[in-house]
């Protein structure tokens, strides 16, 4: 009963005491977006700077202009940019189909090895999926898929094994009610009409998600594409392509570019990214408590 | 060791119980060790009583068998069609004719070479159009032990499809002798979309998997066994060839030229490797989680802003980023030099040259890459995290750092062990974040004498891949590497799963 009548002295005292941490978490949140903000706020200033490509101590520029994209239009940059474009547009369609058939499958059905299958699976993660870079190397050399004509060797490999990722949608179809299955199961409805008609109308968020994660995926890979591209530059995508201009012979004419095309790169998958950004939470929430 | 009973046990403090646990799973390894030598003792004999009841029933059915299912012992499918099963006979039948003809044209040749990975290595031969000696390519060790391997996998699927024809021979027969109707071709085809839809649903990733990522991985397995590196590249310029144990032998001896020896190498990238895991998964972790409370907490305005502008970053492909800001704290990048210019500093901070502070860059940096992600999923937790419990606790007099204590944190590791888990293992083979800031500098001197020049910040994942592009590109050390991750992995994950539910179920809210 004690708590219930407080004295107003004490009710001042933790109002006022909460109106300081607030005030402080105010400024520390400040303080937080700017430092994670900064550098891209650096990289879209000295994108514009045209006094001089290398590094230097200040960050606004002296000169303002358009110079650093139009060499950038004018290097190999758009390739790069169109190789990544196409792998990212493919992806993101074979991946999904490829995710949602393996989850769906995995979370529907009770089938004999399946409980095995989800281990086998699990283990096979443990091995540094690096080394089968070598093999894979060969063997799509082989069949002429590297180099010049690394974008359907890199869309191969990508979508070859993305089946592995299926523990994201396969915890969002876990938690869709099993009685919907069961109803339409009572009114003769097959599997895959089931699948075509009630699940997938049901999963928006999730084809979103992964559709969105397939998506913008090729654009950060480094090592994979640069295995298989191997120093040609038809074959690179933006990634590999860009590293090579913060090379140590490179970076004195080339580092005000890679500023700029930073900028291009990032730009459209930031908006898409924000967009969709209420699925994309969705999707990480969900797929890290279902571990 | 004494061992609590259960009521002295549930007397201890939480942090006892968890020591407690994790001390009886190191004392109950011996135990665990004999078991496990009984259970694969067991599992031997069951086998050996199982391939026996196994040929048994194989022999039983070819006895009690009619004609059909006889002579489908030598031509798959036989049964089938004789009994009507069109469409299933037609599928057994022309595997059993791909499979032949396949063994029979190659598959034998990559079989036979396999025990010896060639013999004929690239050599000079006398061409008598052109009067002089000319290179000519023999075998083909690479292909040899790729094929060789798919060939295997093969006999496997044909051994299981040639199995299977056989149970539903005796199947059917137990059927129709039961007067029922076998399943049509059209009942077949629509059980595919029905209630065998799974199958058609895992054909496609499993086989992309099985091609893409199994086959890859046992042939890396094997290549650990061979000397593949290259200067044995198997075809142009020297086969290679199966050497037994010799390269773990080389990675893990402490005795080694000039004083240096792999395993010390190894050792000291090891341990780098876990520090870093372990510091990069819990700052990440324990920083993310600070601040999706203060993003939470009552009266904080504009929540949505501030979750918007760290989401938003995680939208930036991270070479960009990484790259970025290795340069910006480069020798002569924008910091030094802002610092230098405004007269702070009289030479640049060796942000990336000196050992213990490029450590510590790298995860100060992983912080920055990480924080967003964390924050987005401890949101989520955050507000699952049933209110009541707080106000109770308010009400009892808690103070925010006891509520975090007694309510935030185990509710968040309990929902979020297994994750932890894979977070520490995706940082252990976090390449990307490690290649792209430092490239593993700066060069251990005392490690760079071993394949890949190893730097202070190099993790086993960044030699591995140094290795197999370096001009000696050693790829069996490589894989010797990939195996060891493998195992130390395999262990962390057995380790944490054995001790993980206990906590779990202790700190169950109810």
């Amino acid at each position: 009963m004690n708590n219930t009548v407080k004295s107003p002295k004490r009710h001042m005292g933790l109002a006022r005491s909460r109106a300081i941490s607030n005030t402080v978490i105010h400024i520390v949140l400040v303080i937080i977006s700017i430092i994670w903000l900064i550098p891209f706020v650096f990289i879209l200033l000295q994108s514009f700077r045209c006094e001089s490509a290398y590094q230097v101590g200040y960050v606004v520029p002296q000169q303002w202009g358009f110079d650093n994209y139009v060499s950038l239009w004018n290097s190999n940059f758009p390739k790069w940019y169109l190789n990544t474009f196409i792998i990212a547009l493919v992806n993101a369609v074979a991946q999904t189909v490829i995710v949602l058939c393996m989850s769906y499958a995995l979370s529907r059905f009770r089938f004999k090895l399946r409980k095995a299958l989800m281990r086998f699976m699990l283990v096979l993660g443990f091995f540094p999926g690096m080394l089968t870079m070598i093999i894979l190397y060969r063997v799509l050399k082989d069949i002429g898929l590297t180099q010049a004509h690394a974008v359907p060797g890199l869309i191969l490999v990508y979508i070859a094994s993305s089946g592995m990722g299926y523990y994201v949608s396969k915890g969002f179809f876990d938690t869709l009610p099993k009685s919907l299955d069961e109803a339409a199961r009572v009114d003769g409805a097959t599997r895959f009409q089931i699948l075509r008609k009630i699940i997938l109308p049901l999963s928006k968020p999730i084809v979103i998600y992964t559709i969105l994660t397939a998506f913008m995926a090729p654009w950060g890979d480094f090592v994979f594409a640069r295995y298989i591209s191997f120093e040609n530059s038809a074959g690179m995508n933006v990634a590999v392509g860009m590293y090579n201009w913060l090379n140590l012979d490179q970076i004195t004419t080339k580092y005000t570019m890679f500023c700029a095309g930073g900028v291009i790169v990032a730009v459209p998958v930031t908006i898409l990214f924000l967009c969709l950004q209420k699925y994309y939470v969705e999707g990480v929430t969900g797929g890290a408590v279902k571990g | 060791m004494k061992k609590y009973s259960d009521l002295e046990y549930l007397k201890l403090t939480k942090w006892q119980k968890f020591l407690y646990k994790l001390k009886m799973f190191f004392v109950g390894i011996p135990r665990a060790i004999k078991n496990g030598v009984f259970a694969i003792g067991r599992f031997f004999k069951n086998l050996i009583f199982g391939i026996g009841g196994f040929f048994k029933n194989l022999c039983l059915t070819f006895v009690r068998g009619d004609w059909k299912t006889k002579v489908s012992y030598v031509i798959m499918g036989f049964g089938n069609l004789m009994r009507g099963q069109i469409l299933r006979g037609i599928m057994f039948l022309a595997f059993e004719g791909v499979f032949i003809f396949y063994m029979i044209t190659t598959g034998g040749y990559w079989l036979s070479k396999l025990p010896t990975l060639g013999t004929v290595g690239p050599h000079e031969e006398y061409n008598a159009v052109l009067d002089a000696y000319t290179m000519a390519y023999g075998d083909n060790s690479f292909k040899i032990l790729l094929y060789g391997v798919l060939t295997i996998f093969f006999i496997i699927a044909f051994a299981y499809t040639w199995y299977a024809n056989i149970k539903q021979n005796k199947t059917a027969e137990e059927i129709l002798k039961s007067g029922k109707k076998l399943k049509s071709g059209k009942q077949d085809l629509h059980s595919m979309v029905d209630d065998q839809f799974h199958k058609t649903l895992l054909a496609l990733p499993m086989t992309g998997i099985l091609v893409f990522t199994v086959l890859p991985i046992v042939f890396m397995i094997l290549v650990a066994f061979t000397n593949y590196d290259g200067a044995h590249d198997g075809y142009n310029n020297s086969l290679f060839q199966w050497v037994g144990l010799d390269n773990f032998k080389t990675m893990l001896s402490w005795s080694g030229t000039g004083g240096h020896s792999y395993a010390a190498t190894f050792g000291e990238i090891l341990t780098w490797t876990l520090i870093w895991a372990f510091f990069a998964t819990f700052t990440n972790y324990f920083l993310g989680m600070f601040v999706a409370m203060m993003i939470n907490k009552k009266g904080i305005r504009v929540k949505k802003l501030w979750r918007t502008i760290l989401v938003m970053t995680i939208a930036i492909p991270q070479f960009i980023s990484l790259l970025y800001v290795s340069k910006m704290f480069a020798k002569n990048g924008l910091i030094n030099l802002f610092l230098l210019n405004a007269k702070w500093i009289n030479q640049a901070i060796p942000f990336w040259e000196d050992p213990t502070l490029a450590r510590v860059m790298v995860i100060v940096i992983n912080i920055w890459i990480g924080i967003p992600y964390l924050m987005l999923i401890a949101t989520g937790i955050l507000m699952n995290i049933p209110q009541d419990l707080y106000e109770s606790s308010r009400i009892d007099g808690a103070n925010a750092w006891q509520q975090y204590r007694k309510i935030t944190l185990p509710y968040m590791l309990f929902v979020t062990g297994p994750y932890l888990l894979t977070q520490f293992i995706g940082n252990m083979n976090n390449f990307n974040v490690i290649y792209l800031l430092t490239g593993g500098a700066p060069t251990n001197a005392s490690a760079s004498w071993a394949s890949g020049s190893v730097g202070h910040t190099d993790l086993l994942i960044t030699w591995l891949f140094k290795i197999t592009t370096g001009a000696e590109s050693k790829y069996y050390l490589a894989s010797v590497i990939g195996i060891l991750v493998f195992a130390v992995v395999a262990v962390i994950a057995l380790i944490v799963y054995n001790v993980l539910p206990s906590i779990k179920n202790e700190e169950d809210f109810q």
